[in-house]
């Protein structure tokens, strides 16, 4: 097996994978929310309605298309394929295993270990704006316009305290490359001891976490589609399968995010004693991609518990939280981690 | 090599089709989306120079920061041939000439910088270390110099925004 069919099974993987876990995020959204509630949620397709999501896509595939008259077809049809491309683009720099071993010859399971790593990650992020903005204005519509605006202050001001809490992180492990942040985190015992970045950076993940729901859309922060005030918001023009891209892709977002947030944070593929209890390379790499899943799955459900929690923000209270709440105390945390790093180097 | 020749013949056509389709469009809203397009492809020539920081970092500040706030006024202000503003003879003449000096600047700068090619096979000059080591070590003065003039535009940019907001509260 060469090297390139080795990354285009790879990247198919990631795809299919990325593509059905946000399918089986819209179902179990409406089961925990049921949970929540006290209600059954989705149970007629199938088993517990294990196929729910599979009738809403041939739902969505099969409702009527319409496009605004007035509206620039191509921009109405690029926003939300934008929008798709950009979620779908973020998962090539995650590491989702260590070195697999086929015919002698190690493999990583990450599709590319590119030295700027979580740079493209952000680069990637701040495209996916354009989705959003330029679906919004195509749609010609007020409502879609004023959520398009939102949507894209609300993420453009997120994006910086987002940044400012990496930094800090990117500062202690010395790297950008997003395997070496997670190797910096591998399990073991005696010398070769780390512990998770979030023990050292609790603060950096604490202000990551929020912005990564402001970046999501998610509620609380979910103002750009705020049906109490802009019916819709940016896609309230969009229908049939173009607007299932919109809601597609945030779903994508969410688990990518949350991939990230394991990486980053969590120890990505690592787990405790992997190098002492014996096992094969093979079989460490696989407990790992399973462990990884594991943690990402436990931060979707995250994601929907925050949702059945807390209220809606207002407006000015997210943005008074963005640059007067997280940028100041990201700042503040880059400074402890700086005068950290440098006591240490000295003593 | 090739390959790479045809990346750069490819990256380029498309830089230069989109930064004339910036001038040509009417609409200000395509001007911008062609805008991004171009800084896309420059992003690209930057990362066939293996300089993948400078992409990166190119992609985050000016296709996802910059355009979007010029977009998202233009956007507000809904441009269009009609309501677009007369411009005299003079206007047109001053802009052709600036845009000429710049020009001549612009070239000036390429015919300087013949002797500076180096090979980027070679050279990891773009990688994150290299370029921090470059900038504390031998550019540490100009580094901190911009830094501060970042800083200068900041305040005045806040400045800017506070009294404006304190005439009104007066008014």
């Amino acid at each position: 097996m060469t090297l390139l069919l080795f990354k285009v099974i790879l990247i198919l993987a990631v795809f299919a994978i990325s593509l059905f876990m946000a399918a089986y995020s819209t179902y179990a959204e409406r089961k925990v929310a049921a949970f929540m509630q006290d209600r059954l949620g989705p149970d007629r397709a199938g088993p517990f309605g294990i196929l729910q999501p599979l009738a809403d896509g041939l739902k969505l595939f099969m409702k009527e298309e319409i496009t605004p008259e007035v509206s620039n077809k191509f921009l109405f049809v690029l926003g939300p394929s934008l929008f798709m491309i950009t979620a779908l683009m973020t998962g090539v720099v995650i590491p989702w295993g260590d070195l697999i071993n086929i015919d002698g010859i190690n493999y990583s399971l990450q599709i590319t270990d590119v030295n700027i790593g979580i740079l493209y990650v952000f680069g990637v992020v701040s495209i996916g704006v354009y989705g959003i903005m330029i679906g919004g204005w195509a749609s010609n519509n007020k409502f879609s316009l004023l959520g398009a605006i939102r949507a894209s202050a609300q993420m453009i001001s997120y994006e910086v305290a987002m940044g400012l809490s990496i930094i800090a992180l990117v500062m202690m492990t010395g790297t950008l490359s997003l395997k070496e942040i997670c190797e910096y985190q591998a399990g073991g015992v005696g010398g070769n001891w780390n512990f998770w970045n979030v023990v050292y950076q609790p603060l950096s993940f604490l202000i990551f976490i929020i912005c990564a729901f402001a970046e999501c859309n998610r509620a609380p922060f979910d103002l750009p589609e705020c049906e109490t005030e802009l019916v819709g918001g940016y896609h309230t023009e969009f229908s049939s399968m173009k607007l299932g891209l919109y809601l597609f892709a945030e779903y994508i977002n969410m688990f990518i995010s949350s991939a990230i947030m394991a990486t980053l944070f969590f120890g990505g593929y690592n787990f405790p004693f992997m190098h002492d209890l014996g096992l094969s390379q093979n079989a460490i790499t696989i407990i790992g991609t399973g462990v990884l899943f594991g943690k990402i799955i436990f931060f979707i459900f995250f994601f929907m518990w925050i949702r059945w929690t807390i209220p809606r923000f207002r407006y000015d209270q997210l943005m008074n939280l963005g640059w007067k709440g997280l940028l100041p105390l990201a700042i503040g945390n880059l400074l402890i981690t700086g005068l950290f790093i440098l006591l240490n180097n000295r003593g | 090599m090739t390959f790479t020749n045809n990346l750069f013949y490819f990256l380029s056509f498309v830089a230069v089709l989109s930064a004339l389709m910036v001038v040509l469009s009417k609409n200000p809203v395509h001007s911008v989306l062609y805008l991004i397009i171009t800084f896309f492809a420059i992003a690209g020539h930057y990362v066939l120079l293996n300089a993948q920081f400078l992409a990166a970092v190119h992609v985050i500040v000016y296709a996802g920061a910059i355009m979007v706030l010029f977009l998202y006024v233009i956007m507000l202000l809904n441009l269009n041939q009609e309501s677009e503003a007369h411009k005299s003879t003079l206007m047109k003449l001053a802009a052709t000439i600036s845009a000429g000096l710049l020009l001549v600047v612009l070239i000036g700068s390429i015919r300087g910088s013949e002797q500076l090619m180096v090979q980027p096979q070679q050279v990891e000059v773009g990688s994150v270390k290299d370029m921090g080591r470059v900038l504390f070590k031998e550019f540490l003065l100009p580094f901190e110099i911009s830094s501060v003039l970042l800083l200068v535009a900041m305040i005045g940019a806040v400045m800017l925004g506070k009294n404006e907001e304190e005439g009104k509260n007066a008014s």
